[in-house]
């Protein structure tokens, strides 16, 4: 499949975006253009404030650019409104949040099948409970969040994005609310479940130790792109 | 794509009221849907009781009047309906007694008689009068005291009637149905129908009115009323309780006004709980729907799920309301079950559904825009908080509740005028609380420097949070002031009606007196102390042409507008308009000499009849032609028991016809031999006793009074709701902005004083706005809709503003009680 390694899953092209601030128009990304190959694992690094996280809303079509493309999967995402990007997302995006996301009053279970549920799959109960068995949950699937520690709902979070075998997955600074050992465990989980299916990652993050576990290295500095491999 | 909606819409459900996210807003429609149903459904019964009590006029609920006899047939077929039947028979007679002769209303009836309501008799002329079940027995006579004293007999003698004796056994007081004009009849006699044989008055050919009389159950009796709507018998007339007196009509009208009211008060504010609750829904499931976006769900799936949501949670709470409601209607009928007398039959289904269906649009109304605002949540929340979805506008929340308001309220209240009042009422009164609250928050703000700690970080709080405090003291002041509508306001109202009938209000007119008399008998009048109140002329005459066009009882749909065609105006004259009477259209004639010819009509009556300001009447006064134009239409408070006139002309146009003269006095019941000495010293006039109708227009609104209370029970429920989901909104940002200053070192006390600082804030302005506002819209209602004299009652205030003050500090600390008590820590955790 040497064409499915040659086309790039995520091509970000000249993408900017400036906001209204009371002092002015404020430019937060600038000219970020790469590409990103399927099953690769790209580090998107930088200060806090460098636009990191409003470079992840953009590729994962959360929030809209003001200036440039986003191909994913080779979809414009500029050509689909926020329903045809919720569409896609469903089908090919999953998500792993630094303040986990997950909804209070859901069960650990619920949580895995809310993403299945939305596609319409038929044996979402069943599909939830095997993978939360695989990220060693098995014997809380009824647990609601406020009964998991912080690294257990963690767990749950990449469940549930991992549970409809996703094409992408976007991880914003997910072991940044854990403890080292927590912190640990979720990064080993997250790295050895994207192996398994080879899952596209992109990993936002500042923690330097966690970025050398990927392929590669995005650099943003004052929302500028400093280097990329 | 349905089927999943469908399943995310009911796992919703379940999720949300197992987290208690749905308690409120369920609460509310439950309230709402109970208090709609129960007002509703027993409005519903409450108004058949009142026509019930109306229908005593007619002796009946449904009577069937014809010139020829009425075949035991259509007896027969009431009866199988399972109804009552009886048969009365009325004639014009010349009853004999020695050398005179009177000619006398007979009345003759069977052993049935009457059906509803009683007669009165007494044992001698203006003796005590008692209600009794009987009627006269055979071969004897109950003659009404003026037929007595123009036949000069006592109770115990003999009269001739056709061809037979009858002996005079009691006094007829009144009998229900002796309705029709009070005014024009002679006097009156009942005999036992048994006895109409030997009378051998009842010839082919002789003016006899023969009358059905039959009640009893709802069903039987409409679907008598669409049999008879069909009979081939041209002269047949069906009557029931709207052919009854017009004093009492207007009670009745009352009375339904009253009971609207309380139905929409109970409409909007349990609308008003269902918006905050509906607010505090939808603010809390932002995260949810933000990252149910995330995870790919489309606008359509989110709005499904939440349609689904709503109408399921409303159909459950509107079952759930409608058998609460049920419950209390009942309670409410056996109250008044020695009132209505027969068991009433039950809540049709069609009405149960109503109510529910009522349930659903007021819960789409007043919370479907707020809920479905969450659809349109950013995505982007997931990362960033701060996004919240672009907020309803306004102007398109109160947009479609208010059409939800005004699809029921006619419904509710029947009457256009008082829903237009009541809504322009609380929108007035929600424009006026919001800038009252944004100016006070801003004053307050500016106060705080001049307080004590706590009270300062409650100041602040309440104008740091100056939209919200506004909001909350605009929903409170809505509260408020519906609970003060309900319980001062509506007790005002009442007073102002029964006002209308003060204990001196005339119950006994004098007609018939001629012109020579009217002098001594005012005479009469105030040697025995008795006010009268004011002498009229009255003329007689048939209204014979509109607009030069002649006029028939055959133009007309409206068997009331034909019988008053048919039968003699009573015409007057006057100068000046009387207190009770206002001008609607038109202008009343100068006072000053020489206005030229004009008439002045009761509105009413210019409805029924066709006639508009500007139509030029004719009428035949023993044979002449008087014709004038219209110049004024006048509402007649015909509950204030004065004399009134349904027509009358300025002075001139009458003047030379020849009159008689009508007044009116209050006789107190101690002295009521004066009127013995005043038939014996004014042989010709007429007296006409109408305490007992003043009795039952007094009974109608001691009943109203109560089924009103009971209804408010309800609007005060829903009132209470509204307090608890206006405190709601701010309490998680109470809550944790409390957790945070306990966890920078402030003590529980200080974090307690500021809170109930703020509340007291709240509830102070939101008293004293609402006492205002109640105060306003209980003089318009007055003023405009029940044209009741109302005097502001200045315990509003005091009263309003200490409601405020206690039950929003009350309730507010209940609130928090738990979150003050929990370590700061874990509230900060748990609201986060």
């Amino acid at each position: 499949m040497v064409e499915a390694i040659d086309t790039p899953i995520i091509l970000a092209d000249a993408l900017g975006k400036t906001v209204r601030s009371p002092t002015g128009d404020l430019t937060i990304l600038d000219d970020i253009s790469f590409l990103i190959r399927p099953s690769e694992a790209v580090a998107v690094v930088g200060v806090s404030g460098s636009g990191k996280s409003t470079l992840l809303s953009l590729l994962a079509g959360l929030d809209t650019p003001t200036r440039g493309r986003v191909l994913l999967d080779g979809v414009d995402l500029n050509s689909l409104d926020e329903d045809g990007r919720a569409a896609l997302r469903a089908r090919r995006v999953g998500f792993v949040f630094q303040s986990f996301q997950l909804l209070h009053s859901m069960t650990a279970r619920e949580n895995v099948m809310l993403p299945l549920e939305l596609a319409g799959s038929a044996d979402a109960a069943a599909q939830a409970e095997a993978i939360l068995a695989r990220v060693g949950l098995g014997e809380r699937t009824g647990h609601y969040p406020n009964q998991l520690s912080g690294g257990e709902q963690q767990r749950v979070a990449i469940a549930r994005a991992f549970v409809t075998r996703p094409r992408i997955l976007f991880a914003d600074e997910p072991t940044g609310n854990l403890d080292g050992t927590s912190g640990a465990l979720v990064a080993d989980l997250l790295f050895s479940l994207r192996a398994e299916a080879g899952t596209t990652l992109v990993l936002v993050t500042h923690d330097m130790k966690l970025a050398t576990r990927c392929e590669r290295r995005i650099t943003l500095s004052a929302g500028r792109m400093l280097a990329a491999p | 794509m349905i089927a999943r909606m469908l399943r995310l819409g009911l796992g919703n459900v379940r999720r949300d009221l197992r987290a208690g996210e749905l308690t409120l807003i369920l609460v509310a429609i439950v309230t709402a849907v109970a208090a709609l149903s129960a007002v509703s459904l027993f409005v519903d019964r409450a108004e058949r009781a009142l026509a019930a009590q109306g229908n005593a006029l007619l002796a009946a609920d449904l009577a069937l009047e014809s010139a020829n006899a009425i075949p035991e047939t259509l007896a027969a077929e009431a009866r199988g309906l399972g109804l009552d039947v009886a048969r009365t028979l009325s004639m014009r007679s010349v009853l004999q007694s020695g050398d005179r002769l009177q000619l006398t209303e007979l009345k003759a009836v069977d052993g049935d008689y009457p059906l509803r309501g009683q007669v009165s008799i007494a044992d001698a002329p203006f003796d005590t009068a008692r209600e009794v079940s009987e009627v006269p027995a055979p071969g004897t006579l109950w003659a009404d005291a003026r037929l007595l004293q123009s036949l000069s007999i006592e109770v115990g003698q003999s009269v001739i009637v056709g061809a037979t004796a009858l002996r005079v056994d009691k006094v007829l007081v009144l009998e229900p149905d002796r309705g029709g004009d009070f005014f024009s009849i002679a006097p009156r006699a009942m005999m036992n129908l048994a006895d109409v044989a030997a009378t051998r008055l009842v010839m082919p050919g002789s003016r006899v009115n023969h009358r059905l009389l039959v009640a009893g159950g709802e069903k039987g009796i409409s679907a008598l009323r669409e049999r008879w709507q069909h009979l081939n018998d041209r002269g047949a007339k069906i009557l029931d309780v709207r052919d009854a007196r017009p004093e009492v009509r207007t009670a009745l009208e009352r009375a339904d006004l009253f009971l609207g009211m309380a139905a929409l008060t109970a409409v909007i504010v349990a609308g008003v709980a269902i918006a905050l609750a509906a607010r505090r829904y939808a603010e809390r499931h932002l995260d949810t729907a933000a990252i149910m976006r995330c995870l790919g769900a489309t606008q359509a799936t989110i709005t499904g799920m939440l349609l689904t949501e709503m109408l399921v949670l409303a159909s459950f709470a509107s079952l759930a309301g409608v058998a609460l409601g049920y419950i209390a209607q009942h309670v409410l009928a056996a109250t008044l079950s020695g009132f209505v007398g027969d068991a009433l039959p039950p809540p049709s289904l069609a009405a149960v559904a109503g109510a529910m269906l009522i349930g659903i649009i007021v819960l789409i109304g007043f919370a479907l825009t707020p809920i479905l605002s969450l659809k349109s949540v950013p995505p982007l929340r997931v990362l960033r908080r701060d996004l919240t979805p672009v907020p309803p506008r306004s102007a398109m929340v109160y947009a479609v509740a208010l059409l939800a308001l005004l699809g029921i309220a006619p419904w509710q209240a029947r009457d256009v005028a008082l829903t237009l009042y009541l809504l322009g009422g609380c929108l007035a009164a929600i424009a006026a609380l919001a800038l009252a609250a944004w100016l006070a928050v801003r004053v307050l703000g500016r106060l705080r420097r001049h307080v004590g700690v706590s009270w300062r970080y409650g100041l602040a709080s309440v104008a740091r949070r100056a939209r919200t405090s506004s909001v909350q003291i605009v929903a409170l002041g809505l509260g408020i002031m519906a609970m003060l509508l309900i319980t001062l306001v509506h007790g005002d109202l009442i007073a102002g009606w029964q006002r209308k009938i003060p204990p001196g209000a005339p119950n006994q007119f004098v007609i018939n007196i001629p012109p020579a008399e009217v002098e001594p008998l005012g005479d009469f009048l105030a040697g025995h102390r008795l006010h009268a109140g004011g002498v009229f002329p009255m003329i007689r005459g048939r209204l014979t042409a509109i607009n030069g066009r002649p006029v028939q009882p055959s133009d007309y749909d409206d068997p009331r507008a034909r019988r008053l065609v048919d039968r003699e105006f009573n015409l007057s004259w006057t100068v000046g308009l009387q207190p009770d009477n206002v001008v609607t259209a038109g202008a009343w004639w100068p006072e000053a000499a020489g206005a030229p010819p004009q008439f002045s009509v009761e509105s009413g009556i210019a409805e029924t009849l066709g006639i508009r300001l500007g139509d030029t009447l004719s009428y035949d006064i023993v044979g002449e032609t008087i014709t004038a134009p219209v110049t004024s239409l006048r509402d007649v408070q015909w509950d204030s028991f004065n004399v009134n006139f349904f027509v009358i002309a300025a002075p001139g146009l009458l003047e030379q016809m020849p009159a008689t003269y009508i007044t009116s006095f209050h006789l107190p019941a101690a002295e009521r031999t004066a009127l013995n000495e005043l038939v014996r010293r004014f042989p010709s006039v007429t007296v006409i006793d109408v305490a007992a109708v003043m009795d039952q227009v007094r009974l109608i609104m001691d009943r109203v009074n109560l089924a009103v209370r009971f209804v408010f029970l309800f609007t005060l429920l829903a009132g209470a709701l509204v307090l608890v989901a206006a405190l709601q909104a701010t309490q998680d940002e109470r809550a944790r902005e409390s957790a945070l200053l306990r966890s920078l070192g402030a003590k529980r006390a200080i974090v307690a004083r500021s809170l109930l600082a703020e509340f007291i804030v709240i509830g102070l302005v939101a008293g004293v706005l609402a006492s205002s506002a109640a105060g306003l819209t209980a003089w318009m209602l007055a003023e405009h809709v029940f044209h009741v004299d109302y005097r502001i009652n200045l315990w509003l205030w005091p009263i309003g503003t200490l409601a405020g003050v206690l039950g929003v500090g009350a309730f507010g600390l209940a609130g928090l009680r738990g979150a003050l008590a929990e370590p700061p820590a874990s509230v900060l955790r748990r609201i986060a």
